[in-house]
């Protein structure tokens, strides 16, 4: 693995990101940095705005109406907020695997093509195919769905809709893929699955995921950062933030007094 | 009540088999009126569902003694004339429905020409473009499209979009009969354009947010996210949002007795005039009439087929559109 400089640089960088939604401010002056090739954890309580600030990564807050975004937020040094920015470039450079799985409700071969054909990926049939075999088996689902590439996706277990999830947003090669609680609906063994799944990815992928679960926070991660009620109160290193935290608020939470 | 004292802690509690007594007495008997209203509505309503269709059933009967089912059904000349004396010039009637439903069907396709894409867009729009308020302004304004009564739409198609589809016509050239298909068609579409939009707009609206964020986090643009993953997972829904239009189409009465004729003519050509099933069902009850020739009776077996077909297309409609719901619940 690539242990170079290029892993010490951040891959993302946040500064004083303030995010309202109408009059109620979910995000307050944070700032954080996001490693290349490492998974960080976004740990904190309910309605902590640590889903919210994973969604000002590749700008899904633009979809709420209510909702407006201040601060600077870069990747690889481009400001990702200017006026300017295709979002089109911005989410096939950062993708996203969501909460509960959203397969489309095509066969499990269009959905992890989808994304390679909007952004003309593959230049013939051939190319698509091994586009989306070489998707699925870094997902860890091809054994078991390849003789039914054109089954409905929906036919799937949840946690193989969820790993269809992650083949599908690797399909469009990105250099960051960011998971709102991707496990949360999952059952233990395909939880399992995923957490192993996302040690994998980071060799090619930096990986940010936010999670209820102090223990997969945990397992998974490098880097750790705990939010509480709009505050990034505390980042380090997993290890570092789990054994001997700075902020009272943080011991407090991960020994489970609050949240 | 003595009984009901047990060796229990504080008040006396009564048996919980006891009988109830006061104000508890008059509620239950008040619950008990509440459902015998209720249940006594939805039965009244059902009976004369059922009363309907075997009224409509009984006197079909009647008409098919007069005429054979196959002439009914497959005859391609409608002239319901009676003689009056034995006689009388034309005297022997025709029954043939053919020239009506296809008179029917012409002009349910002009209308559907009109409201299918119309609706549809117009659904599209509200339900994944406009804005808030725009939705708040435009949905209201398009259901009163809805709130106009149809005799209003029929004028309307008499004296302005029929002139207006001859003079046109006749410019271009075309021969135009002053009634038209096109003219009542178009009418019609657009009075059924509120019908498709808005179920067309609940479908598409139930399509969860999920697969639109889907779209969007793979670096779908809006248009993408609405034409390859919006759209196909309400198609079903929107089918039957298209199948609702045409059902009102056929069964459309006030439009085209005002603005598409009384001949039943066999033709395809929307500008020439046709004639419907409700409008030669209108033409065959007014006036006076003798309630037993076939003339009146087949008024009767046009209703039934009526509502065959209406039936029909609304439980399809209503199958695509509930287990499209179910799919997303």
């Amino acid at each position: 693995m690539d242990m170079s400089p290029s892993t010490i640089r951040p891959k993302l960088t946040a500064r004083g990101v303030n995010v309202f939604y109408g009059d109620a401010q979910a995000l307050n002056q944070v700032d954080l940095d996001i490693r290349a090739h490492e998974v960080t954890a976004l740990i904190g309580p309910s309605g902590c705005g640590k889903s919210t600030f994973l969604r000002c990564l590749n700008r899904m807050n633009d979809l709420i109406e209510i909702c407006r975004v201040d601060g600077d937020i870069r990747l690889d040094g481009e400001d990702i907020y200017d006026p300017a920015v295709n979002l089109v470039y911005l989410r096939a450079r950062i993708g996203m695997v969501f909460q509960k799985p959203n397969p489309f409700p095509k066969p499990i071969y269009d959905n992890v093509a989808y994304g390679p054909k909007i952004h003309g990926l593959a230049r013939s049939r051939a190319e698509m195919d091994e586009i989306v075999a070489s998707s699925l088996e870094r997902a860890g689902l091809w054994d078991e769905v390849k003789d039914r590439l054109d089954a409905p996706a929906t036919g799937l277990s949840g946690g193989q809709q969820q790993r269809l999830c992650i083949a599908r947003a690797i399909a469009v090669r990105p250099e960051v893929i960011l998971m709102d609680e991707p496990c949360s609906s999952l059952d233990p063994i395909a939880t399992a699955r995923i957490e192993a799944l996302m040690d994998e990815l980071r060799q090619n992928f930096t990986i940010v995921i936010v999670t209820h679960s102090m223990q997969q926070a945990a397992r998974v991660s490098q880097r750790t950062a705990f939010f509480h009620l709009g505050d990034l109160v505390e980042v380090g290193d997993t290890d570092t933030v789990f054994t001997q935290p700075v902020d009272p608020r943080t011991e407090s939470y991960i020994s489970g007094r609050i949240g | 009540m003595a009984e009901a004292v047990t060796a229990g802690e504080s008040a006396p509690r009564s048996s919980l088999l006891a009988a109830p007594e006061g104000r508890r007495a008059r509620q239950v008997l008040g619950e008990r009126i509440l459902l015998g209203l209720l249940a006594a509505s939805s039965v009244v309503a059902i009976l004369t569902t059922i009363g309907i269709a075997l009224s409509l059933l009984f006197e079909t009967l009647r008409f098919l003694d007069a005429v054979p089912l196959f002439d009914f059904l497959f005859g391609l000349n409608w002239s319901p004339q009676i003689a009056i004396r034995e006689d009388q010039v034309g005297s022997s009637g025709a029954f043939g429905v053919v020239p009506l439903l296809v008179g029917t069907g012409l002009i349910a396709a002009v209308a559907m020409t009109v409201a299918g894409p119309l609706g549809l867009f117009s659904a599209i729009y509200l339900a994944e473009y406009a804005s808030p308020r725009a939705r708040s302004f435009a949905k209201p304004i398009l259901e009163i499209l809805a709130g106009i009564p149809t005799v209003v739409y029929g004028f309307f198609a008499v004296l302005v979009v029929a002139p207006f589809v001859r003079d046109s016509s006749e410019a271009a050239g075309f021969e135009v009969s002053s009634e038209s298909a096109l003219a009542a068609g178009v009418v019609m579409g657009v009075m059924i354009v509120p019908i498709v939009s808005s179920i067309a707009d609940d479908v598409i609206s139930a399509v969860p947010q999920s697969l639109r964020e889907g779209a969007y986090g793979l670096g779908a643009t809006k248009s993408e996210t609405v034409r390859n993953i919006v759209l196909p997972a309400a198609l079903p829904g929107i089918g039957g949002a298209l199948l609702l239009g045409v059902s009102r189409a056929i069964g459309e009465t006030m439009i085209v007795v005002m603005a598409a004729g009384l001949s039943a003519q066999l033709t395809v050509n929307p500008l020439q005039a046709v004639t419907t099933i409700t409008v030669q069902m209108v033409t065959l009850l007014t006036g006076d009439q003798e309630f037993d020739s076939p003339k009146t009776l087949a008024a009767f077996a046009l209703g039934l087929l009526l509502f065959i077909a209406t039936l029909i297309l609304n439980l399809i409609a209503l199958m695509l559109v509930r287990r499209y719901q179910e799919r997303y619940d």
